[in-house]
């Protein structure tokens, strides 16, 4: 029996070395370049080369309040935009799952919005929403509700973006979920119905418990993308009026790409990724704990 | 058969470096604005007259100013030639060495305040392509319906503003958000007798300057399109396309896009435009060089790049740039009768006046630019939102001034 070759002797290294050098190159490395600037004084616009300054550009943004703002910010956008989604994308999904004329048609009007490039989602409800000539205004004033200023004013531009976010990524959760109700098993249902369990009381203690593992795999990856979300909120509003909404993800483009402050941005971008990471591996704890 | 194809590659390898060799290529990157669409038109002509091929880019001002930057910082470009803004990048491209110093070049046609911000010591590193300068757009059948005249100074401004304002027409239009308003700002702070900075140091809380931007807050408070703090001028010009604004300070370069039959709603002999109204102090509105064409520094292909730069900034284009309400930087298409004769009279005048008596900045001339334009915005939202009454205004101003001379002094241009 001849020896076996050096390529056999190592399939399970040389088959995943694509992939690990992929995410090497074009994660890892990004991700380790960003932690090592943020510990330099890197500035575009002094034109000298940059020098370590150590925890310095660390101390100095989490003593201004434009930062700290913009981290609660990202926390308030991302919560309501997540619970709001969470909730109406499993109601919908509730809804779907059950038979009823139009069924197919209503599930592809809610799947349009997922298709759509959000810029130029935020491209059309800037015209929606503008407070002279926009559709949102014409309309509250046609039946006769005082009109909004939406994403001109620092009070309801948050809202209104979350607003918009709700409308483009609900259906991502509805078709999440919907696979997981589809692929429920039927007898603890039956179970629960001969029993004489109402309808609701089978959705609340019976589906809902059955299918939380998918509804939380969906609030998970919808989590990190509201987390991240940069297009929207650029082009609707490029994180403002003023800075109202900007959000640590708006934050470090500007520092970056307005201010050529790059170690100063490298900050910012080192924390964001830390809250992304911690709040992903606080839910997929709690996606463990809900397993049956 | 085997050393057929070994031949038969050779030669096509051979053959295909000779086509590398010949080709004489270079690339440049243009901005989305009028006149480098002109040139992208153009490019064809200039490719077959001399045999150089031009590989283009045409990209939005941030982006450029962004893909530039990443391209120059990363030391990874192969652009040859870009257009470039010599007031918002021109200094931190020059601390950085990105600009190559243009020798050989006649700058003779070009005024010398268009130059002082084109060139660095002795040297000048930018060919100026277009300027702009503030003026005063407004509708001539509402003035005319109201029986006002065209306001000259700031006082009959602010009394034609509050005669024709109602829920339908806004009296008045700026752009209010926040750093995208600096610049039309400016013309206000130098007529109340401010400036931004004075000899490399912040001074805009000034009571001159102070009182320049609760003006502007007042105007845009009071008689303001609705929801004007997230308003620049894309927002505005549709507006006052669709006739809900009566009355519009900003750059001269759109005059062609609100006259233009096809994007407007209000026909054209509607449309005025006049100098900037006058301040308590002076009238010295910007005129500035919002675009200029520069050779980058790593480029391997200078001769090429030079060639295209003398041809995109030669004086037949600023002709033809001029025939489409370009207005350009070279003083002698505003001396020649030829090209004046078919030029919208508005923009001979308004240019006369500001050419004679503007001022060459319209922002913190500062290589920190980006950062000190947020922190003025932010002075300009607070004295909108409070119509200019803010009491806390004072107070702002001298902290965002500090902030900007830390800028300064990071940047080492303090007190230059």
């Amino acid at each position: 029996m001849s020896k076996p070759s050096f390529t056999e002797r190592n399939l399970q290294i040389l088959f995943p070395l694509p992939a690990i050098i992929f995410v090497a190159l074009l994660m890892i490395f990004p991700i380790l370049y960003t932690l090592f600037l943020s510990f330099t004084n890197w500035n575009l616009t002094s034109g000298n080369p940059f020098t370590f300054v150590g925890f310095n550009s660390y101390f100095r943004i989490f003593t201004e309040p434009r930062f700290l703002n913009a981290v609660a910010r990202t926390f308030a956008f991302t919560f309501f935009a997540v619970v709001i989604e969470g909730v109406l994308g499993v109601a919908i999904a509730v809804i779907l799952n059950r038979a009823f004329f139009g069924k197919s048609l209503a599930k592809l009007l809610l799947l349009l919005p997922l298709v759509a490039t959000p810029v130029a989602v935020g491209i059309v409800f800037n015209l929606f929403y503008d407070p002279t000539i926009g559709l949102a205004n014409f309309v509250l004033q046609s039946i006769g509700l005082p009109q909004g200023l939406w994403v001109s004013n620092a009070a309801t531009v948050i809202p209104s973006l979350i607003l918009v976010d709700v409308w483009q990524w609900t259906p991502m959760i509805t078709l999440i979920v919907l696979a997981g109700l589809a692929g429920l098993s039927e007898e603890p249902i039956e179970a629960a119905r001969v029993d004489g369990a109402s309808e609701w009381q089978i959705l609340r203690l019976v589906t809902l418990p059955m299918v939380m593992p998918v509804i939380l795999t969906a609030v998970i990856l919808r989590l990190i993308d509201a987390l991240k979300t940069f297009d929207i909120i650029f082009a609707m509003t490029g994180g403002g009026p003023g800075y109202a909404s900007e959000t640590l993800n708006i934050m470090g483009f500007k520092y970056s790409f307005e201010y050529f402050r790059m170690g100063q941005s490298s900050v910012i971008l080192v924390v964001l990724f830390c809250v992304v990471f911690g709040c992903s591996l606080g839910i997929m704890k709690l996606r463990a704990a809900s397993e049956i | 058969m085997r050393k057929l194809l070994i031949g038969f590659v050779a030669a096509l390898y051979c053959l295909s470096m000779g086509a590398i060799a010949q080709t004489k290529e270079i690339r440049v990157l243009l901005a989305n604005h009028p006149y480098g669409d002109l040139l992208k038109s153009a490019i064809p002509e200039f490719e077959s007259a001399t045999g150089i091929k031009v590989n283009f880019e045409s990209l939005q001002e941030g982006q450029l100013t962004t893909k530039l930057t990443t391209e120059f910082a990363t030391k990874s470009s192969s652009v040859d030639v870009f257009m470039t803004r010599p007031l918002q990048e021109g200094k931190m491209f020059y601390k950085n060495g990105w600009y190559e110093p243009i020798s050989g070049y006649d700058f003779a046609d070009y005024p010398k305040n268009v130059m002082s911000v084109a060139s660095f010591g002795p040297k000048a590193y930018i060919v100026p392509l277009v300027t702009e300068w503030q003026v005063l757009y407004y509708r001539k059948d509402v003035f005319r319906d109201a029986g006002i005249k065209v306001p000259t100074n700031f006082t009959e401004l602010e009394a034609a503003a509050k005669k024709v304002n109602s829920d339908s027409l806004a009296g008045f239009a700026s752009r209010g958000k926040g750093a995208a308003a600096v610049t039309q700002l400016s013309s206000y702070v130098y007529n109340y007798g401010g400036l931004y900075l004075d000899k490399g140091v912040a001074v805009f809380n000034t009571k001159a300057a102070v009182d320049a931007i609760r003006f502007y807050g007042k105007m845009l408070g009071d008689y303001g399109p609705k929801g004007v703090t997230s308003m620049s001028w894309e927002n505005i010009m549709p507006l006052f396309q669709a006739g809900k604004v009566a009355m519009w300070t900003d750059a001269s370069v759109f005059y062609g896009e609100i006259i233009d039959p096809a994007k407007t709603q209000v026909a054209a002999e509607n449309v005025g435009i006049a100098n900037f109204p006058a301040g308590p102090k002076m009238n010295s509105p910007f005129i500035v060089t919002s675009w200029g064409m520069a050779i980058a520094k790593q480029s391997k292909n200078k001769e090429l790049a030079m060639k295209f730069l003398v041809w995109a900034t030669s004086k037949e284009l600023a002709a033809k740039g001029m025939a489409s309400n370009i207005t350009m930087a070279r003083s002698s298409v505003w001396e020649d009768k030829a090209i004046l004769a078919k030029t919208n009279p508005g923009l001979v005048e308004t240019r006369a006046y500001a050419a004679k008596h503007g001022n060459p900045l319209d922002r913190p001339y500062m290589s920190a630019v980006g950062e000190a334009r947020d922190l003025i915005g932010e002075l300009v939202i607070e004295s909108i939102n409070t119509k200019g009454t803010s009491t806390n205004l004072d107070k702002m101003a001298k902290d965002k001034v500090a902030q900007v001379n830390e800028m300064l002094q990071d940047t080492g241009e303090y007190g230059k």
